[in-house]
């Protein structure tokens, strides 16, 4: 996944300026940089979720494997099953927990209860949740804890077979085992999915992540190998934030 | 100032208690007269019993509770499917400025005094149901189109705030998960505000049940079983505002009667929406 030349605008504000990057594939791609940088706003022209915001205008080019997902006459609802997105927030729908991670089967047009079951069954164990939730299926999700919540959410994305995962802030309302346990669970998903994560967290996107994007005001300052933009910021403002002088 | 606070919480605290004892006045006075008459006759002859003559002492209101019913379940058949519709338009693909004026609109429905909306069901639906279905016009079906489109804005606005209500991620979830709009609202969004909606329905219901002029307008208050949609039909509410003008000793008391019956009927679906409605906030 690639955009070239990537401007945003919120009504009259740019939130993006240029944006060229290459995602590669599977493999994971951390977003940073300070709160409203762009960076959210850049994960949600990847879906075209924007495309939900009144008085929003894109200009530039958004390729999945070489489609231009900007493109007139462009199947949105498509490309949203191919390129899945976890929230920041959990947010299962009030079902059950069988109920959310059928959803995208059921969605897609999948009948069969067998075929169903397996891919709930399949998905879940997928994001490591099946253990901890295979006797509570028809259990209403909101009374699982926000942790195992966020690996439901993510099980609901997988049971869609997407080929990329968006994930929108996925730790910041879970304390650090829970976050722990979706890092693992991340670098067990890339072995099939390609990962692109904002983060406000640099230990995170440190530890977790393979590529390494840096947003300041709407521009991506820096990308590169995680380890460099680390160790070897090409940027004095990328370090200056890196090290938590600012942001 | 201590005695003007205390005096002020005093007087508010007894225009509070006045206005509840108004309720328990009105339901004091209605059961006093009407409770002792169902003994009297006895409960299963006063609410099974089909045939109604004051003059002759026969006091069944089976005929008015089916009629009741047919009427309501009529309105709510035409009034669900319609104002659900409608709140899910306005909520999910009326732009603001278009919604700003149909808003007001909608609120209007509910602002027309019944017996216009009898007058007109008079003139224009009655005819048109006798010309083109038969029978005598004055009839259950022409008592449910109207009676649907009045509970409209009760149905309307309450699902619309339901809808609104839920919270973004839902409807950003659904999409994101690669499901159409309308997948999203009906296996989301719909299920998720749906104790709401039903609060909705409960409420338009006991309006249709308590709804008085219009039906005594174009029901033609015939007092037999109704054997069709066609056919004219009394409500128990009908029943009430149509003979107490002349009613007198035990025929008084039996429409008193027939009030408690109401009475407890729409304290049923009041509650139940109560319960409903706050199931939605936990």
């Amino acid at each position: 996944m690639e955009s070239q030349g990537l401007h945003f605008y919120y009504g009259a504000f740019q939130a993006l300026k240029d944006i060229n990057l290459v995602i590669k594939a599977r493999q994971i791609t951390a977003l940073i940089g300070p709160s409203g940088c762009g960076k959210s706003t850049f994960l949600r022209t990847l879906n075209r979720l924007n495309d939900l915001i009144p008085h929003t205008r894109v200009q530039g080019t958004v390729r999945l494997e070489g489609e231009d997902i900007y493109q007139p006459g462009m199947d949105v609802v498509s490309l949203r099953q191919r390129v899945g997105m976890v929230f920041q927030r959990p947010n299962p729908f009030p079902k059950s927990i069988f109920e959310n991670v059928a959803f995208g089967p059921r969605v897609l047009g999948v009948h069969s209860k067998v075929e169903i079951e397996e891919k709930v069954e399949q998905s879940l164990k997928a994001a490591a949740l099946w253990p901890e939730v295979s006797d509570l299926l028809h259990k209403d999700a909101l009374g699982l804890a926000l942790g195992q919540q966020q690996r439901l959410c993510i099980a609901r994305v997988l049971a869609v077979e997407p080929e990329v995962i968006l994930m929108d802030e996925p730790c910041s309302a879970l304390d650090p085992l829970a976050t722990l346990k979706i890092e693992e669970l991340m670098q067990e998903l890339k072995k099939n999915y390609t990962i692109v994560i904002v983060t406000h967290n640099m230990q995170q996107a440190a530890r977790a992540s393979d590529w390494t994007g840096f947003f300041l005001l709407g521009e991506l300052l820096e990308y590169g190998v995680t380890g460099d933009i680390f160790t070897r910021p090409k940027d004095s403002r990328t370090e200056n934030y890196i090290t938590g002088r600012y942001g | 100032m201590e005695i003007k606070e205390k005096l002020i919480e005093k007087i508010l605290l007894f225009i509070a208690l006045s206005s509840i004892s108004i309720l328990a006045l009105i339901a004091f006075f209605i059961f006093g007269e009407g409770l002792p008459f169902i003994w009297k006759i006895g409960p299963h002859a006063f609410l099974l019993g089909e045939r109604w003559v004051p003059s002759h002492g026969e006091f069944g209101i089976l005929p008015m509770i089916v009629g009741s019913f047919w009427v309501t379940l009529g309105a709510l058949l035409l009034g669900i499917p319609l104002g659900l519709a409608c709140a899910i338009f306005l909520c999910e693909w009326t732009p603001p400025l278009a919604a700003t004026f149909l808003r007001p609109a909608i609120q209007l429905l509910a602002a027309i005094p019944s017996v216009i909306y009898g007058f007109w069901g008079l003139v224009v639906l009655v005819p048109l149901v006798r010309t083109y279905l038969g029978g005598p016009g004055l009839s259950i079906l022409s008592g449910s189109v109207i009676l649907g489109f009045m509970i409209l804005p009760t149905i309307i606005s309450i699902s619309e705030d339901a809808l609104r209500a839920l919270p973004p991620y839902y409807k950003a979830g659904g999409l994101a998960l690669g499901a159409t709009h309308w997948q999203t609202i009906w296996r989301v969004l719909i299920p998720a505000a749906r104790s709401g909606i039903v609060a909705s329905i409960i409420l338009g219901m006991g309006r249709a049940i308590g709804e008085t002029m219009a039906m005594i307008m174009i029901l033609g208050n015939a007092v037999k079983m109704p054997s069709s949609f066609l056919d004219s039909a009394r409500t128990l509410t009908t029943n009430i505002g149509i003979e107490m003008g002349y009613a007198s000793g035990s025929h008084r008391q039996a429409l008193f009667a027939t009030g408690v019956i109401l009475f407890f009927i729409i304290m049923i679906l009041n509650s139940s929406a109560i319960v409903l409605s706050r199931r939605r906030v936990e």
